[in-house]
């Protein structure tokens, strides 16, 4: 840990655990909770009793209908009777997850935490898209009648005019990241589709068709961190988290270029500022960028400083983001193949990176050898940006 | 040890015992604030107005109580001619709810014009609104961006003192 940050104690993550993500679960959100929290205290051969403190994430109150997720989900995530913290910054919540159980145990006040990000997005009925109209200005915004996607559409619109991206540039992200699903198991949306499928598929909100997006989901995700004396004793291959930074934008959306995504670069700056990286684009080797979107994936990565301003477009083109590529990118398959449990997908990300960093991930794991990786949420009003750095 | 996590088909969910449907009904009467008070009362007046800020002396539309950046109250007030350039357009295919609807709808950011802007600042007083009068196309071959639009006004004996006062935008 370096310059910018007094840590008491280094901090590792030491095990990780997932649930299927799928449209509709027959779990209720605490037994997702549960089921994820035990795989990854199973994966580090530790029970609720060695555990301190738990964090829990999730983005959205309305899709339960519950007006205390933390709550709610406390007993499935090992909540009883501990410290227990719930965070939400929407779309952003997933890698606020590991960042807010790293500061509990980086402050000193925890030795081992266990972090729960889960969202059951599907309950919301007959579709969730009604209760994301809460998340709107109710005087300014709510009276025009607009849907969610209207505003990425519009972000995406404006990347691309500003940036001259075709969609078709776009759509390989999609392509890509639904191929990287192939191979993991616990993905909703794996295909082997083209560019063509992309534009061929219904179109919501121009420039966002359908294989643009990726799909409501319902899933769960967890990690336990622990301090590095902690650590070292439950594994030999503890993931070091280097760095961690988090930033918010104004919520007036309209007022700022959307082409550009400042708010996720302070964060990373953070982040690499923590870890002492310089030059990400050279040092960083593999990224989990959020990608509830395909143009969010390219506009991740310039805003993480892993691509320079609209650049991303031309080196996916050339193959740079494959999983044999220079840097892999959304190796597990990303949101746009595993699907979208808002707060579990930045947790399922964290955790692809752990097992990649370990030689864990399978048939997934990236083939050249692994020293730092970064992974990064986003979301609320396009204004809320989360980064987190890990290395072996 | 297999993926936990069991996948229901809707229709095999709606057979199921123990599933209910459940509506919230929730009211809310919300006051639009000191700052909004006045913006929606010039909307009724057929004028856009923003606000100062004593610091950093960016205008704000829609106006505010405070900066946020700097964090310090707001100064004057000023009147906008209304007049601006999109800054991003969509063209919407579904309702608030996914529905499809009829006839696409065409939405904007459009970049105020203000004194003091030249119109490539990355912060800048701007509206969320419809656009009318564009086409689909125009928005695909990337034609509105940059256009210049005026807002279409209801007319006076018809507006409320709300943001849809204002109809849309229009070129012109």
């Amino acid at each position: 840990m370096r310059a910018n940050v007094h840590v008491k104690d280094r901090v590792a993550i030491v095990g990780a655990g997932l649930t299927l993500f799928a449209r509709r679960l027959l779990e209720t959100p605490q037994e997702l909770a549960w089921e994820a929290a035990s795989r990854a205290l199973d994966s580090a051969g530790l029970t609720l009793r060695d555990i301190d403190c738990v964090v829990i994430g999730s983005a959205v109150d309305a899709f339960d209908g519950v007006h205390m997720k933390g709550e709610y989900l406390a007993d499935g995530a090992g909540g009883f009777s501990k410290p227990v913290i719930r965070v939400a910054v929407g779309g952003g919540t997933g890698v606020m997850v590991p960042i807010t159980a790293w500061w509990h145990a980086a402050s000193g006040l925890c030795k081992t935490v266990l972090a729960v990000g889960e969202e059951k997005m599907s309950h919301a009925y007959p579709h969730p898209q009604g209760v994301f109209a809460y998340i709107w200005h109710p005087i300014l915004e709510r009276p025009l009648g607009p849907n969610l996607i209207w505003i990425f559409a519009l972000e995406m619109a404006k990347y691309m005019h500003e940036c001259r991206v075709s969609k078709e540039d776009i759509a390989l992200v999609s392509v890509k990241n639904k191929r990287n699903a192939l191979d993991n198991p616990h993905a909703q949306a794996p295909a082997n589709i083209t560019v063509e499928d992309v534009l061929k598929s219904e179109t919501l909100v121009w420039p966002v068709q359908l294989l643009d997006i990726s799909p409501v989901s319902d899933g769960a995700a967890a990690l336990v961190l622990a301090r590095e004396s902690v650590a070292r004793k439950i594994t030999d291959t503890p993931v070091w988290v280097e760095g961690v930074g988090f930033a918010l934008d104004s919520s007036f959306w309209y007022n700022r270029d959307l082409s550009y995504p400042r708010y996720v670069e302070q964060a990373a700056r953070m982040a690499y500022k923590m870890a002492g990286i310089e030059r990400p684009w050279k040092e960083i080797d593999v990224a989990e960028p959020h990608d509830p979107f395909d143009y969010k994936e390219l506009h991740n990565l310039e805003g993480l400083m892993l691509a320079r301003r609209c650049e991303a477009p031309k080196l996916l083109r050339e193959g740079y983001f494959e999983r044999s590529g220079e840097l892999p990118v959304s190796p597990s398959g990303g949101l746009l193949g595993m699907g979208n449990p808002i707060a579990a997908s930045g947790v399922m990300k964290t955790a692809e990176l752990f097992w990649q960093l370990r030689y864990e991930a399978g048939a997934r794991q990236v083939k050249k050898s692994l020293h730092k990786a970064v992974a990064n949420s986003w979301g609320d009003l396009m204004q809320a940006g989360t980064v987190i750095v890990l290395s072996r | 040890m297999g993926i936990p996590g069991r996948y229901v088909k809707e229709e095999e969910l709606k057979r199921m015992a123990g599933v209910i449907e459940y509506k919230p009904t929730a009211k809310y009467a919300y006051s639009a604030g000191q700052a909004l008070s006045v913006f929606l009362k010039g909307l009724r007046e057929g004028k856009i107005v923003g606000r100062t800020c004593n610091s950093c002396r960016r205008i704000m539309v829609p106006p505010r109580e405070f900066c946020e950046y700097c964090h310090s109250p707001a100064g004057e007030w000023v009147e906008l001619p209304g007049t601006g350039r999109v800054e991003t357009a969509s063209v919407s295919y579904i309702s608030a709810r996914r529905a499809k609807l009829r006839e696409p709808e065409v939405v904007a950011i459009i970049r105020l014009d203000a004194p003091g802007y030249r119109g490539d600042e990355p912060d800048f007083p701007g509206i969320f609104h419809r656009l009318c009068g564009v086409t689909e196309e125009e928005v695909k071959g990337g034609k509105v961006f940059g256009a210049r639009v005026r807002p279409r006004w209801r007319p006076e004996g018809e507006r409320r003192g709300s943001i849809t006062d204002i109809e849309c935008f229009e070129r012109w």
